[in-house]
């Protein structure tokens, strides 16, 4: 785990909401090294989302530098950014975020319409995200017709499926009962360890922060502390 | 699945309200297209007549008969090759449909109507057979008029020297139109001048119009002002134009057609324009989070925008080319026959896919645009 994949250095963040300026991120520098699974910790407005949407590259910072699998990306065009997110991170999130219209199979390969493959290729793929997710018998449903834990296997398979460097999830579990939400976590874990995915997980929960590796508290945009899993 | 199976499936995200608006646009565009095919038909009118011909009518009005004396000295105008005239004859079928009849001349029929065709044998039975007619195809089609048949025909005008209005008619030939255009015309009815001028009670010695048939169309204006000035101060003053001119003035006593259908045309579209553009402007505010999440995946500004204006898109061409579809299906069904022919042709669906390509425009591109330019952090949050 030496390479670091992501680096945030000394990165201020603020927001303006009606006439009112946020700082909500002040000078904040971590490193996550590749293979990590890092839990990030802290009460609402401590900045921890704000942080997920930096390294997810969806949100720019107001100073400082953001490096991800070594690219800066800080600095990279809306485009630019679009078409790195699509090669390089997965996202889940906390309601899952899945396109109604579309069944777990098609919502799987909507992020392989932005690759070359073929549609041959794309059904393989998906076959295999839905295979590690265990959803292999309900590639048919539409999200109303799947169970919450359900929705967010396939919301993590479709993070999945086009093999990204880093996973981004924010609160995943925020939404499942402890069974499913351990089931869930057991899941990431899985693909850490296993299939070595970087992961960043934003949680409310200490329980689900065991899962991780490591646990990194927010307050105020600002770093606490570190504490091993 | 493909990016267009994607649009399709949000299209159909809510069926009631998709068909809905289809269904509006279908109405739109059938609506446009009969009525763009009405629009053409009085253009065509006007249109398929080059300046190869004039027409010469009393200055005052159409309405109002000429002289037949004006004859000799009309032909004697330099350019002039051949003239006949033309006396409507306000023909009535049956109880009370109209037909669009006229006495003339057979043999100069036929040397000023090259378009009308028809056998030789026919023109020469018209020349010489003075209760003679000959009709147009679509005119005997609609009411199974075979030759050798009596017809009766009434003239809510002109009765017979013993009072009667009824005249009866020996159909001696069925003219085609030279092409399709003047197919779409031969719904006229044709009788022999010499006939009705002998038997008409009143109104003897007397042309509605002259048509000209001239020898050098570039001369066309020069002999019209030659032609009126020779009768300008007679009590027969005379206004010469062109066939379409001529044509058009007629029309024109039914009002501005062209203006009357574009304002219908205008409310339709502007209303369409409120309908469709509300759908998918409210489409894309229900899917705020489901863009944020596209554009999350990697899908660029471009790639939504481009998403939401195919469905905006899809939505107009499938409706419109369903109304257009539907309005040549019932052009071609009512359009064989009557007085006046519709016909929703090459013109109306190369202006009816004008418009769906502006209508697209017009209702997409304000929601893409918003879909494209939203923030993803902001959309996420509910923001």
């Amino acid at each position: 785990m030496s390479e670091t994949m992501v680096r945030v250095s000394n990165v201020y963040k603020s927001y303006v909401r009606g006439k009112q300026k946020v700082e909500v991120l002040h000078g904040l520098t971590i490193e996550i090294p590749k293979g990590d699974f890092v839990a990030l910790m802290g009460p609402s407005g401590s900045g921890k989302t704000t942080l997920l949407n930096l390294i997810g590259g969806l949100d720019r910072p107001t100073s400082g530098e953001i490096l991800v699998g070594g690219q800066r990306i800080d600095q990279l065009s809306g485009n630019a950014l679009a078409k790195w997110r699509a090669r390089n991170v997965g996202f889940v999130f906390q309601f899952y975020n899945l396109m109604p219209v579309l069944t777990a199979e098609r919502n799987i390969e909507l992020p392989l319409l932005l690759t070359d493959l073929s549609a041959a290729q794309r059904r393989k793929s998906v076959a295999v995200a839905l295979e590690v997710v265990g959803l292999a018998d309900r590639a048919g449903h539409k999200p109303k017709e799947l169970s919450g834990g359900q929705e967010q296997r396939v919301a993590i398979a479709r993070a999945l499926v086009s093999d990204p460097t880093i996973l981004i999830c924010d609160e995943p579990t925020g939404d499942l009962d402890r069974k499913t939400a351990d089931e869930i976590l057991g899941l990431l874990q899985v693909l850490n360890r296993e299939h070595g995915k970087t992961i960043v997980l934003v949680t409310h929960d200490p329980k689900a922060a065991e899962f991780a590796r490591r646990t990194l508290h927010l307050e105020k945009g600002q770093l606490l502390e570190q504490a091993a899993a | 699945m493909t990016r267009s199976g994607f649009v399709f499936a949000n299209l159909l995200r809510k069926k009631t309200r998709t068909v809905l608006t289809l269904l509006s646009v279908v109405t739109a565009f059938l609506l446009f297209g009969l009525l763009q095919a009405v629009n053409v038909m009085f253009s065509a009118g006007a249109d398929f007549v080059g300046a190869t011909r004039l027409v010469t009518q009393a200055r005052v009005s159409f309405t109002q008969s000429l002289p037949m004396r004006l004859l000799p000295e009309i032909e004697a105008v330099p350019g002039v090759e051949q003239v006949m005239w033309q006396q409507w004859f306000g023909a009535v079928w049956q109880e009370n449909t109209q037909l669009f009849f006229f006495a003339t001349d057979p043999a100069r029929l036929h040397a000023v109507y090259p378009e009308y065709v028809m056998p030789d044998q026919q023109w020469k039975a018209f020349e010489e057979t003075r209760t003679g007619m000959i009709v147009g195809r679509i005119l005997a089609d609609k009411y199974g008029w075979r030759i050798g048949d009596k017809v009766p025909i009434a003239s809510n005008i002109f009765p017979q020297k013993n009072g009667s209005k009824a005249w009866i008619f020996d159909l001696v030939g069925i003219y085609d139109g030279k092409d399709e255009e003047w197919q779409r015309n031969t719904n006229l009815g044709w009788i022999n001048h010499a006939y009705f001028d002998e038997a008409t009670l009143f109104g003897t010695g007397l042309a509605g119009t002259f048509t000209l048939k001239l020898s050098n169309p570039d001369q066309a204006a020069q002999i019209a002002h030659t032609i009126d000035s020779k009768f300008e101060n007679s009590p027969d003053e005379t206004k010469t134009q062109t066939e379409k001119d001529s044509n058009l003035g007629f029309f024109k006593q039914i009002g501005d057609i062209g203006l009357i259908v574009r304002w219908i045309l205008f409310a339709v579209f502007f209303t369409l324009l409120l309908v469709v553009g509300n759908t998918i402007a409210q489409s894309v505010r229900e899917r705020i989070p489901e863009l944020a999440i596209l554009k999350t995946l990697g899908f660029t500004d471009g790639n939504v925008l481009g998403f939401v204006l195919a469905e905006a898109a899809a939505m107009c061409v499938i409706g419109g080319l369903l109304g257009l579809g539907l309005a040549t299906l019932i052009g071609i069904k009512i359009g064989g026959g009557g007085n006046f022919p519709i016909a929703v042709d090459h013109r109306v669906w190369i202006t009816g896919v004008l418009a769906i390509v502006g209508l697209s425009l017009a209702v997409g591109l304000l929601p893409a645009l918003r879909a494209s330019r939203l923030s993803i952090v902001d959309a996420l949050a509910g923001r």
